[in-house]
């Protein structure tokens, strides 16, 4: 529903604005050269970080306009194959890009154009975080970020001038849970399969981020080490399933979600009181009034992260603007606006400089809050005195134990995930 | 057609605009899914073949009956059990909501008014409808308050939400109003002086019901049933957010596969869904001419 919104709100921006250019233009009494010239871009992508604030400021700063074209994340992977030539940018997930190189539907991005690239956080371009490794479990930024070419549809292993996506944002993912209804402090991936919590768990309904979840759940219990949580043999799916078959059976889920404004429900009523969740999911729960915590665990984080791409036919002028408009969101101000909504920013020394001292304490150093915590768009997230959830930048990426991914048995792994909800 | 054609071009010429809709926009679609079901795919493509790969997983281990059963016939099994019960609630109450507002409701007037009445829960849009079932339904929902407070129960009741009971009543509580308008609109063709005949030939109201109302409700029933079962088929939104996603639908395996760009194994999922709705249909018009009796 909140995507809606924006997306109805976005909607009315825009005509609004067409009616401004189209009214501009006839008063001046000209041809609409001008309104033509001003340059807008399709961006497909799910936008769920992406308010009214940035479009005004990007016209502001820059000229250019963006029209959203808004789809879930599964979505935006299809429409990329399918109509490759609908869109001027896409924003995508590192983890589709196993499946989305090999079509070569995207531009190969070229690094040298890209004004803060030598900024990019090491999360993304070297696998670290404050120099020391993070887990690169499942697909790991890293192991997609470069190409052979410009062309390619091959992943290089070493840097290369090329690179898949320009990455714009990232965060570490854990579980949430209503601390008011546990009473108990939480510290492992293992809880989601505790007893005591029969019927009020859930786990999101989305096959290749639920299967991370879960292996880190079996992996918590100690039922199983995975080499590699991010690629597993068909053995190893068959275990997985095997052991959330029968905590479902046993009756410990009260439901799953595939939407974000499901998993919000389910924590706000108090149907569950542990579950996979989303960073702005927390957020939604708390500014209802309702204690909800994304609780660090010691097993580490399953992390996220995604970028810009271009399609394959974008040249020229179309490029130009294109590379403009990233250079403008790498700049520093959605930075600041991205952190602010506890993402992370993909170049955090231009996003510091659009934050308050005690704002970059707070979201990013993991210290305690010396002023009221504000949303971008203006609601209290956090009281004077309180601290971020898992703390630090440095404490949180660097927690990361896996990356969301796509497995090479992806098809047996969806196969067997749709046999766990049936049974 | 052709006969039609000759002897009355008029006709001809006026079902082109229905029967070129339908030719793009349900027909070429359909030979193109069923071709597709066919076809090979890969990660981010499909590939012209002529396998039958995609329909023999579906199947696979399906008939070996050691093993539990396979996922594909549990999952028919749990949707023709919504089916059936959600068909038998919808008829019963839509029946009597027809027959009431049929045959005790006389002035037009109120018909409509109460009729609107009946189109309430369509005034919202499809999730919100849903959503708004856990406030009343959940844990800490007013029924259980009310349980609770009464002393029928000492714990909150889990079943009243995220079951198969609330699919049911997700699914009655929607599409009632499809059973209620074909039944509806057989009962008001129906003459009142064959009841009043009935009456006098010493017919009392329960006979009067089952030998001459219903008999001549059949294609309204018929009607409204095909509408409740094709829907309830296919459905993957209503059991997913009311089942709290743990109960499987043919929809929601469907779609799952479509998202993952595996669209044969979609296309061959959708072909035997279609077939099998097409059964259901078939042999429910086979007990009922429904074209005779319009």
């Amino acid at each position: 529903m909140n995507k809606n919104l924006t997306r109805r709100k976005m909607l009315k921006t825009s005509t609004a604005a067409l009616g401004a250019v189209a009214g501009a233009g006839l008063l001046k009494g000209f041809p609409a050269i001008h309104a033509a010239d001003a340059p807008v871009i399709r961006y497909l992508g799910t936008a769920v970080n992406m308010g009214d604030a940035v479009q005004k400021r990007l016209f502001d700063d820059t000229g250019i306009k963006v029209k959203f074209i808004v789809k879930t994340t599964d979505e935006v992977v299809k429409t990329i194959f399918t109509q490759p030539n609908s869109f001027d940018i896409v924003d995508s997930e590192y983890f589709s890009m196993p499946k989305l190189v090999p079509s070569g539907n995207l531009l190969g991005m070229d690094t040298k154009r890209i004004k803060e690239w030598d900024n990019v956080t090491s999360a993304f371009t070297k696998g670290e975080v404050a120099g020391k490794k993070i887990g690169d479990q499942g697909t790991a930024p890293k192991k997609v970020m470069y190409l052979k070419g410009a062309k390619s549809k091959e992943f290089a292993s070493e840097p290369t001038q090329y690179v898949t996506l320009i990455p714009t944002v990232y965060n570490a993912d854990t579980l949430g849970i209503r601390p008011d209804l546990i009473k108990r402090p939480i510290s492992s991936w293992a809880e989601l399969l505790n007893p005591e919590f029969k019927g009020k768990a859930s786990i999101l309904n989305i096959p290749s981020i639920g299967i991370m979840d879960a292996a880190m759940v079996v992996e918590a219990m100690g039922e199983y080490k995975y080499p590699d949580k991010g690629n597993m043999t068909k053995q190893e799916i068959d275990l997985t399933m095997k052991i959330f078959t029968e905590a479902k059976k046993a009756g410990q889920f009260r439901a799953f979600w595939s939407d974000f404004n499901e998993s919000v429900n389910l924590m706000a009523s108090g149907e569950v009181v542990i579950q996979s969740m989303w960073s702005p999911a927390i957020t939604a729960v708390r500014t209802k009034g309702i204690p909800c915590v994304y609780q660090p665990l010691k097993e580490g984080y399953r992390a996220w992260a995604a970028g810009f791409g271009l399609p394959a036919t974008t040249k020229g002028r179309q490029a130009d603007i294109c590379y403009e408009f990233i250079n403008w969101y790498l700049s520093g101000w959605v930075g600041a606006y991205l952190n602010r909504q506890g993402y992370y920013s993909a170049v955090i020394p231009t996003a510091k400089k659009y934050m308050e001292a005690y704002e970059w304490d707070y979201w990013m150093m993991g210290k305690p809050a010396t002023a009221d915590i504000m949303s971008p768009e203006g609601k209290k997230l956090a009281s004077k005195g309180e601290v971020r959830d898992g703390g630090s930048y440095e404490a949180r990426m660097g927690g990361v134990a896996c990356w969301n991914a796509t497995m090479d048995e992806n098809k047996y792994m969806v196969r067997k995930w749709n046999e766990m909800i049936a049974s | 057609m052709m006969k039609l054609l000759k002897l009355k071009p008029s006709v001809g010429l006026l079902s082109i605009p229905y029967s070129l809709i339908f030719i793009f926009f349900f027909f070429i679609p359909l030979v193109l899914t069923f071709i597709i079901s066919f076809w090979d795919y890969n990660e981010y493509s499909i590939i012209p073949d002529f396998i039958f790969e995609n329909y023999s997983y579906i199947f696979k281990d399906c008939f070996n009956f050691e093993k539990d059963m396979c996922v594909t016939f549990k999952t028919y099994l749990s949707t023709f059990m919504f089916c059936f019960i959600t068909w038998f609630f919808t008829l019963i109450i839509g029946f009597f909501v027809a027959y009431f507002l049929a045959f005790y409701v006389n002035s037009v007037t109120w018909q409509i008014v109460l009729f609107l009445i009946c189109t309430i829960p369509f005034w919202t849009s499809n999730v919100i409808r849903m959503i708004s079932w856990i406030p009343l339904l959940g844990r800490n929902g007013l029924v259980n308050d009310f349980l609770l407070y009464t002393g029928l129960t000492d714990i909150p009741q889990e079943w009243l939400l995220y079951s198969g009971f609330s699919i049911v009543l997700a699914f009655v509580h929607l599409y009632t109003l499809f059973m209620i308008v074909p039944i509806f609109n057989s009962m008001m063709r129906i003459d009142k002086s064959i009841i009043e005949a009935a009456y006098d030939n010493g017919a009392n109201g329960l006979q009067i019901l089952w030998n001459v109302i219903i008999p001549l409700c059949k294609p309204g029933i018929v009607i409204g049933s095909i509408f409740v079962i094709t829907v309830v088929m296919g459905d993957f939104i209503t059991i997913g957010i009311m089942g709290g996603q743990q109960i499987p639908s043919i929809g929601k395996i469907i779609y799952v596969e479509m998202s993952y760009l595996q669209l044969p194994a979609a296309a061959a999922n959708a072909v035997i869904l279609l077939a099998l709705t097409l059964l259901i249909i078939w042999i429910m018009t086979k007990m009922i001419d429904i074209r005779k009796e319009l």
